[in-house]
């Protein structure tokens, strides 16, 4: 009896755990082309309400709202690069999940290169100083001895 | 002299993050500032034979306000907007996004109306032309339809005072 409960309950979970799917926009794509460019645009874009997330996962409206606009688009001909300009001209580049490489994303491109390379350079002056530093203590510990050697 | 560079590269990092905690990274950037509002002919919410249309106030400066009756913040800045509206100093056209008409109208009829009118962007594409990503949010229009200052999130009486009015003021005193 407990068996049955048991492989009954696991299909029940099953099914609700699927369903919670069915609430993902099912598209229906003209050709294979457009429905290969909808999958990268959405996932480039970003979503402007959970921000840490593209469009691609986001369940936010805006994201829904942006999907359906992405797919109205390519299916009035828009190509991949008109489509990302369109978002562009209204969210500016932060709409980009990859930020583009600019003057004013330069720090953020190369900045913990720059911070590991000036961490590296920190780290190469400290240890240059511990080795003088050694020399010299045991030049004067040389000097004591040798006054203590000579009495 | 070198000893004083790696505490001095500490500092001005920490200067820097310190700066960065005072921002905030849901603001986004408008890039419509110094661009022309983007057209639209929608509804009025109060008159269906009525479109309203960005050239309707060119000439004056005008305050576009994003919000919906399921938007918590709208309602937390509503009264600031009814203030605002009492002292007759710029005209607020509501852009009602996303929303059901009804709800909006009993909404306004409760809770008192700031607006010279209420566009219904009932698909919101409007508010995705204009680069809206949530509400409410606030665009303050000059006299030739440029879009200069992009408020996000809701209007409180000292963003009033220190933003928006000075702004307004200025773009008054600016020719149409």
């Amino acid at each position: 009896m407990k068996k049955i409960f048991f492989i009954f309950s696991a299909i029940l979970l099953s099914v609700f755990l699927n369903s919670a799917n069915a609430k993902f926009d099912t598209l229906v794509f003209e050709n294979e082309k457009m429905e290969k460019d909808y999958k990268i645009l959405v996932a480039e874009l970003r979503c402007l309400v959970c921000q840490n997330q593209n469009l691609a996962d986001s369940n936010a409206e805006l994201a829904v709202d942006l999907r359906n606009q992405v797919f109205e688009m390519l299916g009035k001909g828009s190509n991949r690069q008109q489509i990302v300009d369109y978002m562009v001209a209204r969210y500016g580049d932060f709409v980009m999940y990859k930020p583009p490489i600019k003057p004013t994303t330069y720090l953020l491109w190369f900045g913990p290169l720059l911070l590991f390379v000036m961490a590296f350079a920190v780290v190469f002056m400290f240890m240059r100083g511990q080795k003088a530093q050694t020399t010299k203590i045991s030049a004067q510990a040389q000097e004591k001895a040798h006054s203590l050697l000579d009495d | 002299m070198s000893r004083f560079l790696v505490p001095l590269g500490f500092i001005i990092f920490v200067i820097f993050l310190g700066k960065g905690l005072t921002l905030d990274p849901k603001e986004i950037p408008s890039p419509f500032i110094g661009k022309a509002a983007p057209d639209f002919s929608l509804v009025s919410l109060h008159d269906a034979n009525k479109m309203i249309k960005p050239a309707d106030y060119k000439g004056q400066v005008w305050l576009l306000n994003v919000w919906a009756t399921w938007c918590v913040a709208c309602r937390a800045e509503h009264q600031t907007l009814v203030n605002i509206s009492q002292q007759k100093i710029v005209p607020i056209v509501g852009l009602n996004y996303k929303d059901e008409s009804e709800l909006a109208i009993r909404w306004l009829q409760q809770l008192g109306d700031p607006y010279a009118d209420v566009a219904v962007d009932a698909d919101g594409r409007v508010a995705i032309n204009y680069g809206v990503y949530g509400a409410p949010e606030t665009f303050i229009i000059d006299k030739k339809g440029i879009i200069r200052y992009k408020h996000i999130g809701p209007i409180n009486p000292q963003s009033w005072q220190q933003k928006i009015l000075p702004l307004v003021q200025q773009l008054n005193a600016e020719a149409g």
